[in-house]
């Protein structure tokens, strides 16, 4: 559809196009935006104002861990778009405002995902729910987690008490959705709105439970809209019009998002590919003087703060999986466009530098799309603010822009999808070690000795045969992937009935194309435990029940991580393997299906509920990292360990693969105050 | 040349495939020469240097044998990632297997991947056919990075069991050659902490025209598990490691033999 109102004021300045008559951010900044080839030297340092009030933050932090992890918690208010009044820092000197609740550091109370973990989450922090709001959660409110716990089945349950599936979103929010957040700043409220309505009236009438379901969630968000213009009149400030400067836009953005962090509490809430839209915003008012380098790297840096002091309420239990409290606010900075222009801008830079300006910090996870095409000086910057800082995320843009074009970001670590036109059902991990394990004693559980899986032959003999073993894994993994997928089915069924993600999805398209996100846990490990089986001897350990809980490896091996094909075509078999058992299934709302290798954190837990594995690895040992090399086992070097990974087939693991890299500065390269490179004889001489 | 005759034996086996020892590969070399190279260890070293941290590449004629076709195999595969690099033989002391060498950087030259000579200068020497195969070499060598372990002829010996004219003498004559040389030099203390030495490294050294890089390294301690597990005592114990700050003084001490010399002339 065309909005009726084709220019506003607002956007005197910019070249138009289609996105002025119909929501088309790639459109605006394809247009309007000045790729920047300079180098960092034009970025300024914090002012007064951001040090104070860094120096709250960091305040509140420390007092925030003293208290034992939670300075303060909602017991009795639910979190909604409109639920708290405004709430700051030191109002007279914040330039971006916004807080989850009515204050910093308070940790909202989102029941809808389930009201157990909301519970639970307060009582581990020394809280306590209102009993009131446990009432009616529990008599008049259905909630996610209880709607999935009436459909599973008791295979699914032991698959999940098993941990061979683990960390399914059932009992909170599946994240992993970035709302088109660019979408408030650029048309203000009343446009989406006008746009949504259309979206309704334009339906389908006739009423499939597709069409009903549709239409229900269009009405849900032009509602979340409205709201959202409700929240920000708290604080003051009027977004049913589209920004008139680069102040309003970063403003109008982080109200989009500070309305999904207040009405979800994903396992990643990400922030999209917003640097260089903001840019645009930038440019024009320096060239106005409406403002000075100083002011925007303010409005930056202020607005960064913000996304680092978002916070959720959290169970421990979910903290060991994540290892520690994430909030997965990533932001997707540079790539090259389709036209061949890179998408560097100053603004980039500026995003960039604020892990100068307010020292380093794990969140917003700033994440690089590296191309080799990106410009050689703002590649030296970023290599500069690794060094200092350890906080930058690398991703392969010449590879997804293929898939995506040039107006994906990432959710999370790596799962990559066109902003507003793309989400993602979240799916967690099945533990392929562990899938390996049942395979080889038909289906027993090698720790608890139940009969998880299903009863096929297990193993016999005391050496495992590689045709052997693999033939039954075939068959192991076929039942997996079928569990696997029905468990998510259910959970995506219900998360859309009783936990919508509302603000979220009325910044995408009607029509948007949904990824079925599964993943793998134990690539590595399963890979070296075949590469054992086939190239070196490896006996079986049988406990008194006569099932399989250890093994002994005769021989060397080819390990993954060493760019031997012998090994690494084993991993990239695991993985197409699986990933067509996925596609067999049938998925929810026509989800794409695809998976990921990226355990970046939860290795250890699935390490701990996994018994030996016959590539010598002991019972409780953590797995290595998404699709490392299992620790210690890359002996050849940096470059021959990624070579492995490369390997790795992206197209049957779309939803990313993630390789955790530590370096210490010393192995980058020389120390340029013992090493003097070009010299210059004729210089010397000079001196 | 008693290595010499070593290097001879090192050749040709199974059939006419040349065979070279190799200690082992880093795919990921970012101080062994320009940008990330593919780093070559060659078995067999004639020098002893107290402070080596390899000991484990001494013994020749062990190691794994590779062929030059395996080696650019495996670099061939991660070729991408050394646009800006290339390939830099190490060792232990490359040139004890010359014949090899030649036929890798051969090879290596012909494809327009940059090679690097990471080399003592030992083995050098005036004998024609020797020099034959070194021309050769250095026909296709992009750079040469040579350790110089001391400039004093009687302490050099002490340090490595060596005498160091030849390997002086292999400098002036790389260097004739207009080949781009990165000069390496190890401060050791009690050793080469020396002002004196130091100062004559820098004259030595400006008597050279194609010096790209001084590298001064400051010494280490790291190599010791090695001995450890070697079951080699290790000759310099209760010698700390130097100090960074120890070792960029020592680089303008021996800049400042280079100046000075250079401008007498």
């Amino acid at each position: 559809m065309t909005f009726k109102e084709k220019w506003n004021d607002a956007w005197d300045g910019f070249q138009a196009g289609k996105w002025n008559k119909e929501v088309n951010l790639r459109d605006f900044i394809q247009l309007n935006y000045t790729p920047y080839d300079g180098d960092d030297s034009f970025l300024v340092g914090p002012t007064q104002n951001t040090k104070d009030l860094w120096a709250q933050v960091m305040d509140l932090t420390k007092k925030e861990r003293e208290a034992g992890g939670v300075l303060d918690m909602d017991t009795k208010v639910v979190s909604t778009l409109t639920s708290h009044d405004a709430g700051y820092l030191d109002r007279s000197k914040e330039k971006i405002v916004g807080v989850q609740t009515d204050k910093p550091f308070k940790r909202s109370l989102q029941p809808f995902g389930g009201i157990r973990i909301a519970e639970q989450a307060c009582e581990t922090n020394g809280y306590k729910v209102d009993p009131e709001i446990s009432y009616i959660f529990r008599e008049y409110r259905k909630t996610h987690n209880q709607g999935v716990f009436d459909v599973y089945t008791p295979e699914i349950r032991a698959c999940r008490t098993a941990h061979i599936i683990t960390g399914l979103p059932d009992g909170y929010g599946r994240g992993r959705i970035i709302g088109d957040y660019r979408r408030v700043a650029l048309y203000g409220i009343d446009k989406l709105i006008e746009d949504k309505k259309n979206q309704l009236a334009t339906s389908q009438t006739r009423m499939t439970s597709k069409v009903i379901q549709l239409r229900e969630e269009l009405s849900e968000q032009i509602r979340a809209l409205g709201e959202l213009k409700e929240m920000a009149a708290k604080y003051g400030i009027d977004i049913s019009k589209p920004a008139t400067n680069c102040q309003e836009a970063i403003q109008w953005l982080y109200f989009g998002y500070l309305g999904a962090v207040k009405e979800q509490n994903g396992a990643a809430m990400s922030l999209g590919r917003t640097s260089t839209f903001i840019d645009i915003y930038v440019e024009r008012d320096l060239k106005n003087g409406v403002f000075t380098e100083e002011q925007v790297q303010e409005f930056i840096d202020h607005f960064i703060m913000k996304l680092r002091i978002v916070k959720f309420a959290r169970t421990p239990d979910y903290n060991a999986i994540f290892a520690g409290d994430p909030t997965w606010v990533t932001e997707s900075i540079g790539g090259v466009g389709v036209d061949g222009r890179h998408m560097v801008t100053k603004t980039s830079f500026r995003y960039l530098h604020t892990l100068s300006n307010l020292g380093t910090a794990p969140e917003p996870n700033m994440t690089v799309l590296w191309s080799t095409r990106l410009p050689a000086n703002f590649k030296a910057f970023c290599a500069k603010t690794s060094i200092e800082t350890s906080s930058v995320q690398y991703e392969n843009d010449d590879l997804m822009r293929v898939t995506h074009g040039d107006d994906y970001a990432i959710a999370c670590c790596v799962s990559s999808m066109r902003v507003g036109k793309e989400m993602q059902f979240f799916g967690a991990r099945a533990n392929l070690a562990k899938c390996l394990l049942y395979a080889i004693n038909g289906g027993v559980d090698e720790k608890s000795k139940k009969q998880v899986g299903p009863k096929y032959r297990p193993v016999e003999g005391d050496y495992l045969d590689y045709d052997d073993v693999v033939s039954k894994y075939v068959d192991m993994m076929s039942w997996l992937a079928k569990v696997y997928v029905n468990a998510l089915n259910i959970i995506h069924y219900m998360h859309d009935k009783y936990a919508y993600e509302r603000i979220q999805m009325a910044l995408h398209d009607r029509e948007v194309k949904r990824y079925f996100a599964t993943g793998i846990a134990g690539l590595s490990v399963v890979t070296d435990s075949l590469s054992a089986i086939k190239y070196a001897k490896v006996k079986c350990i049988r406990d008194e029940d006569g099932v399989v809980v250890d093994y002994e490896v005769e021989g060397d091996f080819p390990k993954y991580g060493n760019d031997d094909d012998r090994a690494d075509e084993i991993a990239a078999w695991l993985v197409e393997t699986f990933m067509d058992m996925v596609r067999q299934h049938h998925t929810y709302r026509e989800g794409v299906p695809t998976t990921s290798i990226l355990t970046i954190t939860s290795n250890v837990v699935y390490g701990k509920a996994t018994g030996s594995t016959p590539d010598g690895r002991k019972g409780g040992q953590p797995f290595a990292p998404g699709a490392n090399p299992m620790h210690g086992r890359d002996s050849h070097g940096a470059i021959s360990s990624l070579a492995s990974v490369a390997k790795l087939p992206f197209k049957d693991a779309q939803d990313g693969i993630s390789n955790t890299f530590t370096v210490v500065p010393g192995a980058l390269g020389k120390d340029d105050e013992v090493f003097s490179g070009d010299l210059d004889i004729e210089s010397i001489k000079g001196e | 040349m008693i290595f010499l005759n070593r290097c001879d034996k090192i050749r040709k086996k199974d059939g006419d495939i040349m065979k070279g020892y190799i200690h082992s590969t880093e795919s990921c070399g970012t101080v062994d020469g320009p940008g990330i190279r593919f780093v070559v260890f060659f078995q067999g070293c004639p020098m002893r240097c107290l402070y080596c941290h390899n000991p484990d590449t001494w013994t020749p004629q062990t190691g794994e044998q590779m062929s030059v076709d395996e080696i650019l195999k495996m670099y061939d595969s991660k070729a991408e990632f050394y646009k800006k690099g290339g390939i830099t033989c190490t060792g232990g002391e490359p040139l004890l297997q010359i014949d090899f060498l030649i036929e890798l950087f051969e090879k290596c030259h012909e494809r327009n991947i940059h090679t690097c000579l990471d080399t003592s200068g030992i083995t050098f020497n005036e004998n024609p056919d020797y020099l034959k195969k070194l021309d050769r070499l250095l026909d296709v060598t992009n750079l040469v990075m040579l350790d110089i372990k001391h400039i004093d002829p009687e302490e050099h010996k002490k340090l490595t069991s060596q005498p160091n004219e030849m390997i002086l003498k292999f400098a002036k004559y790389v260097d004739d050659k207009g080949i781009d040389m990165w000069i390496r030099h190890v401060v050791v203390p009690t050793i080469t902490q020396n002002d004196q030495y130091l100062y004559q490294l820098g004259e030595f050294l400006a008597t050279l025209q194609h010096i790209k890089a001084l590298d001064v390294l400051p010494y280490h301690t790291m190599g010791i598990p090695k001995y450890e597990n070697l079951g080699i005592d290790y000759p310099l114990k209760g010698i700390k490691p130097l100090d960074k700050k120890d070792a960029i003084a020592a680089r303008e001490v021996i800049f400042k033999g280079m100046k000075n010399a250079l401008s007498r002339h």
